[in-house]
């Protein structure tokens, strides 16, 4: 029961373009170009401190620009020399914290966006109420926000967000603050609601899943930069830092092409690969290559003295690490996580410093090129 | 299971700490020092002729004289203190830190200096009063407006210190969120700057009216003690044991009603909690 205009209005989100460039107190530089296209889902992740939350807080207008620009529906709202405050961007940004006004009820906060803008109580209230029904809230709109759950927090915030009809949508890390199961209900929801109002947004985020789940395309931030950036299938399968490939959950171990294989940098450990691709990328002579191994196709064993044989190596164990399925075993030199079994790790009586071998099956192994 | 099971074992164990036992008698010497002296004034009333002398003239004259001051001065240290207290909340932390300190200076000032003070500012011969004299022939000590201004004057620290410290308490995140969402400026202040700092505000304005109508000293040398004009209520008290003005039954009604008074505040907040959350 949407009033008309959210089917109009809001059909399809704005398009983002803008060159963010800030230097913070401390000495840290964020030069960041990021785009969007009318209705797309842009996810950034990035380690803590790559200057994520400083890239939506300066597109949302929060951060001044020391240089670049951006541009909202092809205006623009931001350079070195103009600062268009917040509320005249059409960029509203929503954060880990759901930030609802706890002074007013649910539907209030919902509201609070549209009576900004002038709509009549009655209507925004209305209005509001629908939005409610939207996130699964509907009933609660006389509720105060210390009376929601975390999890109920967020789509109140949510829905005040999406009320205001915003041109960009600007999610900042929506779902950390929540357990796992709270964070899978409401990124079903962030789904089904960005793609029912083509909203254009972008998502930061630590989390390969969101980015999956939300985007199409996935930027890579570290230090400040643009490390990767492409649809999430091909970053999240290519990783080209060590943290993207974390986030996707492998092991990238750098090296050189040697042979046909892949040699870590002072040649102790030798990776075959079994597929065509891998073995194409392999045959250049000297190139730097990364080799990409899932934490579960390590084979993990008390070290024993054995000839070097390609796919086996000796190593430390560095740290223990548990996890919901078992524990991961951290390696040194190079660095690789093996994800074990519990049992194991006490069948092993494994603890820090301990002499493994690690084994790894050709057919587990990618080789993709190193882009210096 | 009732409540009173359920909080049992709390009372015995968990709210008591481990605070030495001892100390519980100079507390309770404390308390009476506070409170027994207001029960041997309630002692001394002499509940016969009560009505009589809270409504002869005089008090009346001066209980009126006491509400409209201190309303007034009120309104006028909500009107000043309201931006005072958002200004140093937004400053920076060594500007906000020197204008605390400033803002504090008459709350720590002995009341009678504040009073000299304000009288060599606004006295004829005083830089602004001896202007204000020339320019328009207004003279403002021993005036009704002398009063209401020695009060501002003690008051607005009250006002501005508590506000203050709400409003800083709530931060920015708020308003930050609020911008986000289209509210500009006003509407963010209007609708979630003051009704978040709400507590502070309530108290603040509390405290700066109990003491605005309690004001002595500083009233005393820059308003005077006339009768109907600058005779508030602890001026009349204060006249009626010196053996002038109002008798000393109407004096010791007229504590009784202040007390009354003080009291009725002190519940009102305690009942009207807009920080309902949390």
């Amino acid at each position: 029961m949407l009033p008309a205009r959210d089917e109009t209005d809001a059909a399809t989100g704005g398009t983002l373009d803008a060159h963010v460039v800030v230097h913070r107190r401390d000495g840290f530089r964020l030069d960041v170009p990021v785009g969007a296209s009318a209705g797309e889902v842009v996810a950034v992740m990035g380690p803590s401190g790559a200057g994520k939350s400083t890239l939506v807080a300066a597109i949302a207008g929060l951060v001044r620009l020391d240089s670049g620009f951006v541009r909202i529906d092809g205006r623009e709202v931001a350079s070195a020399s103009r600062h268009a405050p917040p509320a005249q961007r059409g960029a509203v940004l929503l954060g880990q914290d759901a930030r609802l006004f706890p002074h007013m009820s649910a539907r209030d906060n919902v509201a609070f966006g549209l009576r900004a803008r002038g709509v009549a109580r009655p209507v925004a209230a209305r209005e509001a109420d629908a939005w409610l029904e939207r996130v699964g809230l509907g009933g609660w709109g006389g509720r105060r926000p210390s009376e929601l759950s975390g999890g109920q927090q967020q789509r109140v915030a949510l829905a005040r967000a999406l009320a205001t009809h915003p041109r960009l949508l600007l999610l900042d890390e929506p779902l950390t603050a929540l357990d796992a199961e709270t964070a899978g209900d409401v990124r079903g929801l962030l789904h089904e609601q960005l793609t029912a109002v083509r909203a254009t947004a972008i998502v930061v985020t630590h989390d390969a899943v969101d980015a999956a789940a939300l985007a199409r395309r996935l930027l890579v931030v570290e230090g400040g930069t643009v490390v990767q950036e492409g649809p999430v299938q091909r970053v999240l399968a290519a990783p080209a830092t060590r943290f993207a490939a974390a986030v996707s959950g492998l092991n990238r171990l750098v090296g050189v092409a040697r042979d046909g294989a892949w040699r870590s940098a002072d040649g102790a450990v030798e990776l075959r690969a079994s597929d065509e691709r891998s073995r194409g990328e392999a045959s250049v002579h000297g190139v730097a290559l990364a080799a990409l191994v899932r934490p579960s196709s390590v084979r993990l064993d008390l070290a024993r003295d054995a000839a070097a044989v390609p796919g086996e190596w000796t190593a430390h164990v560095v740290r223990l690490e548990p996890t919901p399925a078992g524990v991961r075993v951290h390696t040194g030199d190079p660095a690789v996580a093996v994800d074990v079994a519990a049992d194991t790790v006490a069948a092993l009586a494994l603890e820090t410093g301990a002499r493994v071998r690690l084994r790894v099956d050709p057919a587990d192994v990618r080789f993709v090129r190193v882009n210096v | 299971m009732t409540t009173a099971n359920r909080l049992a074992p709390r009372r015995s164990s968990d709210a008591g700490g481990f605070v030495p036992p001892i100390l519980a008698v100079p507390a309770i010497v404390g308390l009476a020092l506070l409170v027994v002296p207001l029960g041997a004034l309630v002692a001394r009333v002499d509940w016969t002729t009560l009505w009589a002398d809270v409504t002869s003239p005089e008090a009346v004259s001066a209980l009126t004289l006491s509400l409209v001051t201190g309303l007034v001065a009120t309104a006028v240290c909500v009107v000043l203190g309201v931006p005072m207290a958002l200004a140093i909340a937004r400053s920076g932390p060594r500007a906000s830190a020197v204008l605390r300190a400033i803002v504090t200076v008459p709350l720590v000032l002995p009341p009678m200096v504040g009073g000299v003070a304000l009288l060599f500012l606004f006295g004829r011969t005083g830089p602004v009063g001896a202007a204000l004299d020339a320019w328009w022939g207004i003279r403002i000590p021993f005036t009704t407006a002398a009063v209401v201004l020695a009060q501002v004057f003690v008051a607005l620290p009250f006002l501005v210190l508590a506000l203050e410290g709400a409003i800083r308490t709530s931060g920015l995140e708020y308003e930050r969120t609020a911008a986000t969402l289209g509210a500009r400026r006003w509407t963010i202040l209007w609708r979630v700057t003051l009704p978040l700092a709400a507590p502070g505000l309530v108290a603040g304005v509390i405290l700066c009216f109990a003491r605005a109508i309690g004001e002595f000293g500083a009233t005393a040398l820059f308003a005077g003690n006339a009768p109907g004009v600058t005779q508030t209520m602890p001026l009349a008290i204060y006249t009626a044991f010196n053996g002038s003005g109002v008798g000393r039954g109407p004096a010791v009604a007229l504590a009784l009603l202040l007390l009354v008074a003080a009291i009725a505040v002190l519940l009102l907040v305690r009942a009207w909690r807009p920080g309902a959350q949390r």
